[in-house]
């Protein structure tokens, strides 16, 4: 059984979610997709715990070896984005039962599940697989799956939200379905430790080059990086809250780890680095997007958006990190991965509790709010202390090696932008506390605290930011273990 | 009691005191006498460490690793000692004071206020004892954000300003400047633990350690070294129990402590003086006395005088540390005590004036000395500790700051601790003589006889106006205790 724990990760979830469909009964729909979440929470700890101490997994489906059948490779890169996905969708889906119904009309709900399974499968199965179609099948149900997602949104204007979203994320799957039928011409496999190996070997050519670009662009647009990530904020804001929470904790996450994995282990780094002297591109962009995109987070009337605006700044962060391509820097990048995760996830479904209650995140229905849900915004608070980076907080610890990374390699001006994205956080955050600490509670509001199932949800993302940011030592060993694997050396 | 355990609980129990006072809301009298008896405890804890550090020990308490090489620690060493002395100390003479001010003025929120207020000792407490330059920074950024909401108690409209500035400008500084030279630090020295001698000396240039000097002492904008002092005067809005411990005590006095800190044991006394930014910054710490005590003079407000009188004696405690000689380090830690006292009897005075007599301005306080003798006869004494005359205990302060200017050769440094004690001899005694020998207002409806603030009021006053005059016969222990940080012969 626990030889075939790779495969059940991403199977059972798999067969779950027509059964999520087909039984047509909201409340069981739920416990199917809360089984599947637990499942794969668990079962992404175990790989994790086990990569960590016994090396990487190798699984061969249905006993074809690799090059020819499809090959699951585990090890501490991916183990680490299978549990960030697995937890959040764990501490999503307790979350959603109240939320998704007071979100989503009735009859839709089984099918919401549905797709809630499929979405979270698809990000697994990318994470889990060392086959690079295998990763755009994967992608395109993790995608179709979203664009439904974002669709049942309660606000119209989540169709066009979805539409654009699809529109451009068909647009970065093609990209991607571009770059690997070009490596599988000039290569002959799919298999990707059989990619690195072939890749050094070919004659200089202008193929893999231009395959290199598509895969870049393809990737950076579906992980949001500045300036392909006009389709995140519509998304993120018209969703259901409980889509917006899990989505932004965890989609773009594993197209980070997408991008790792295709320029540190199938292209290397001295090809990515030296010869395409990617972080010339990655590193610009990065910056940009910090500044750029949390000063616009400023301007946003609807939290939602805000909080969607800072995660592309907050993107800029972990591409920082990849772009500085030494182990420090990656470091930083694979653990901001996580910290973001908690980080986002505890102000979205903060701002799910507002909307189960006040029935609008627009800051100016906010007024006075921390009277009548005390707790709700004192988890908005929380997780703002650490978006900004306040100590004791995993903000704090992400910055700490980003910073350092940046200061190692000389690149001080690198690590203003970073201090400076944080104080442009303290601005973002402190907009919403002033209006619901400062202003008083509209006097015709009846507004109770958000029911318990959330709130408990939604703290226990909160402490985790707590948890991870006084002890940091299993994250950052994790992080650690993955940069070296990545950049190969230590395994 | 062990000393690792001795330490633990006095940070730990004034966190613990800050829940009963949360849990006894309903209760005032058993609230209050609840923060008492913690205030208490917690002196008697402290008081428990004096005797390991006469024996030449520093107790130390590991907590746990955060990240590799990063303790969250705490060691005992003689002038957080004496920080924490002063701020437990004065905490329990406030908390009296308080009951009679909060009560007088019918303050709303008082729960909240004692349960910030407690967080704001054990951060204060915290930064007295951390091991090194993160656990200091953590427990700063603590004392930070708990005193937000002491500041902007009254939720109206200008408090939500001022907590703007405050926050805008502490946050801004420790993110942008504290930080990176904490960070910087790290990467130089490989460690970030206070070390006697400094860890820095021999690890990078001139320019780079000066920078990074730089960085520190503008980083710490709780010392209020122009020009990010604003938020000082901006902090006045707060209850004036506020006013008296945090701004003249726990909180600046953190901020001082922390350029101590820094220059003693980060860089040390030998490379602090051997940098050219040292001198620069002297001169910047001079030209703050001098401006604050200028500014001091044209505010008609009596606490926005106490306000700028304060951010001038605070760069008295940063030239102390640019000395960078034995005396001028003494000077400037005995500096931390004398003008905790004497600071703390002039607000409580300017907050017994405004209740009692509901005065704000001192051209209004005309000849108020004769219906509150006791307050302005405390606020006399306290007056003359800070312009350090005798029979105060400012003058041994002072009186080591002068010698510290002279060992240092820099006769021009002394002219400037003599022009600024000249001119808070006028703007500070002004007060209490117009009040004794002016004659009223016309437009003042003053009382037949005495009338005084609360009684509580009045006995924190006496005590600490008492004690004041007590560190003049008996500096013994503030003297004992800074020798120990810079060993050395006798005077």
């Amino acid at each position: 059984m626990s030889h075939h724990l790779p495969v059940l990760l991403v199977v059972i979830p798999l067969v779950a979610a027509p059964f999520a469909a087909l039984v047509n009964r909201p409340r069981v729909s739920w416990a199917i997709a809360l089984g599947s979440a637990w499942w794969a929470f668990l079962a992404a700890f175990a790989l994790l715990r086990q990569v960590m101490a016994d090396g990487p997994i190798h699984y061969a489906l249905g006993d074809w070896a690799a090059p020819y059948g499809i090959e699951y490779v585990v090890d501490p890169a991916n183990a680490w984005v299978l549990l960030i996905v697995g937890m959040i969708a764990a501490v999503v889906t307790p979350y959603a039962l109240l939320s998704i119904e007071r979100e989503v009309p009735d009859a839709r709900i089984p099918l919401f599940y549905a797709a809630f399974i499929l979405c979270m499968t698809g990000l697994l199965g990318i994470a889990i697989t060392g086959d690079v179609f295998n990763v755009f099948v994967f992608l395109e149900i993790s995608s179709l799956s979203a664009y439904a997602l974002i669709a049942l949104g309660r606000d119209r204007r989540a169709l066009t939200a979805s539409y654009q979203y699809l529109i451009m994320g068909s647009v970065g799957a093609t990209f991607i379905v571009i770059g690997i039928g070009l490596l599988y011409v000039m290569t002959g496999t799919l298999n990707m430790a059989d990619l690195a190996q072939i890749l050094p070997e070919l004659e200089p050519n202008r193929t893999i080059p231009v395959a290199f670009t598509f895969l870049t662009v393809g990737i950076t647009l579906k992980l949001a990086l500045f300036p392909l990530h006009l389709w995140l904020p519509n998304a993120y804001t018209y969703a259901p809250s409980v889509v917006t929470a899990f989505i932004a904790s965890t989609a773009t996450k594993v197209a980070v780890y997408l991008l790792l994995r295709f320029f540190f282990t199938i292209f290397g780094a001295s090809f990515s680095f030296g010869e395409m002297q990617l972080d010339k591109v990655l590193m610009p962009l990065a910056l940009v997007a910090i500044l750029t995109m949390s000063i616009v987070a400023i301007y946003q009337d609807n939290v939602k958006r805000l909080l969607a605006y800072s995660s592309v700044a907050q993107i800029g962060y972990m591409v920082l990190g990849i772009s500085l391509a030494s182990a420090l820097g990656l470091t930083a990048g694979i653990l901001h991965l996580f910290n973001h995760a908690l980080m986002k996830g505890a102000l979205f479904m903060a701002m799910g509790c507002v909307m189960y209650r006040v029935g609008s995140v627009r800051i100016e229905r906010m007024n006075g709010l921390a009277r009548a849900m005390p707790w709700t915004m004192a988890a908005f608070v929380a997780g703002g202390l650490s978006i900004i980076g306040v100590p004791l907080t995993v903000g704090f610890i992400s910055k700490w090696y980003l910073i350092q990374a940046a200061l190692e390699q000389g690149l001080w001006p690198v690590a203003v932008v970073v201090l400076v994205g944080s104080l442009l956080a303290v601005v973002y955050v402190w907009k919403v506390v002033e209006v619901a600490y400062f202003r008083d509670l509209d006097a015709d509001a009846d507004i109770q605290e958000a029911p318990l199932s959330m709130l408990i949800a939604t703290w226990a993302l909160v402490l985790a930011n707590f948890w991870f940011g006084i002890d940091a030592s299993a994250t950052t060993g994790v992080a650690r273990r993955a940069a070296e694997v990545l950049l190969g050396v230590g395994s | 009691m062990s000393s690792g355990l001795l330490i633990a609980l006095s940070v730990l129990l004034p966190v613990a005191g800050a829940f009963v006072v949360l849990a006894l809301g309903k209760w005032p009298n058993a609230r209050e006498a609840v923060t008492l008896i913690t205030g208490g405890g917690t002196l008697w804890l402290v008081s428990g460490l004096l005797p390991y550090l006469r024996e030449g020990a520093r107790p130390r308490l590991d907590i746990l690793e955060v990240v590799p090489g990063v303790q969250l620690a705490f060691e005992v060493e003689p002038l957080g000692l004496l920080f924490a002395f002063v701020a437990s100390f004065l905490w329990i003479v406030t908390t009296i004071y308080a009951i009679g001010y909060m009560r007088g003025h019918e303050e709303e929120n008082q729960t909240r206020f004692y349960f910030f207020f407690a967080i704001a000792i054990a951060g204060a407490i915290g930064v007295a004892f951390s091991a090194n330059l993160f656990t200091l920074f953590a427990f700063y950024e603590v004392l930070t954000l708990c005193t937000f909401p002491l500041v902007t108690h009254h939720q109206t409209d200008e408090a939500r300003r001022a907590g703007r500035v405050y926050l805008g400008v502490l946050l801004t500084t420790s993110i942008a400047f504290q930080l990176l030279a904490i960070i910087w630090t790290w990467q130089l020295a490989g460690t970030v633990e206070f070390t006697q001698g400094g860890i820095l000396a021999g690890t990078a240039s001139a320019g780079v350690l000066g920078a990074i000097l730089v960085l520190f002492v503008f980083g710490v904008g709780k010392a209020a070294v122009m020009p990010f002092h604003r938020w000082l005067p901006a902090a006045m809005v707060a209850p004036t129990p506020v006013s008296a411990l945090l701004h003249a005590v726990a909180v600046v006095k953190a901020g001082v402590f922390t350029i101590l800190k820094v220059s003693v044991y980060v860089f040390g006394l030998d490379l602090l003086g051997a940098l050219a930014a040292t001198a620069w910054l002297a001169w910047a710490a001079a030209a703050t006395i001098i401006l604050g005590s200028l500014i001091a003079f044209t505010k008609d407000n009596l606490k926005a005088r106490l306000a700028y009188s304060t951010i001038s004696q605070l760069s008295y405690i940063v030239l102390g540390a640019l000395l960078a000689n034995r005396w001028g380090v003494i000077g400037g830690g005995m500096h931390i005590a004398m003008h905790a006292f004497g600071k703390i009897t002039l607000f409580f005075a300017a907050g017994a004036i405004l209740v009692a007599a509901h005065e704000k301005d001192i051209s209004r306080m005309h000849g108020l000395g004769r219906t509150m003798p006791i307050t302005f006869g405390a606020f006399f004494i306290g007056a003359l500790s800070i312009i350090g005359l005798p029979p105060a205990g400012g003058s041994w302060s002072k009186w080591f700051l002068g010698m510290g200017t002279l060992e240092a050769g820099q006769v021009g440094l002394l002219a400037v601790l003599m022009v600024s004690s000249l001119l808070g001899l006028y703007y500070l005694l002004e007060v209490p003589v117009k009040a004794f020998f002016f004659k009223p207002p016309e437009d003042a409806h003053r009382p037949e006889g005495i009338h005084e603030a609360p009684t509580a009021s009045l006995i924190a006053m006496i005590v600490t106006a008492t004690a004041t005059i007590g560190l003049f016969a008996y500096p013994d222990l503030a003297y004992e205790l800074m020798s120990m940080v810079v060993p050395g012969g006798a005077p």
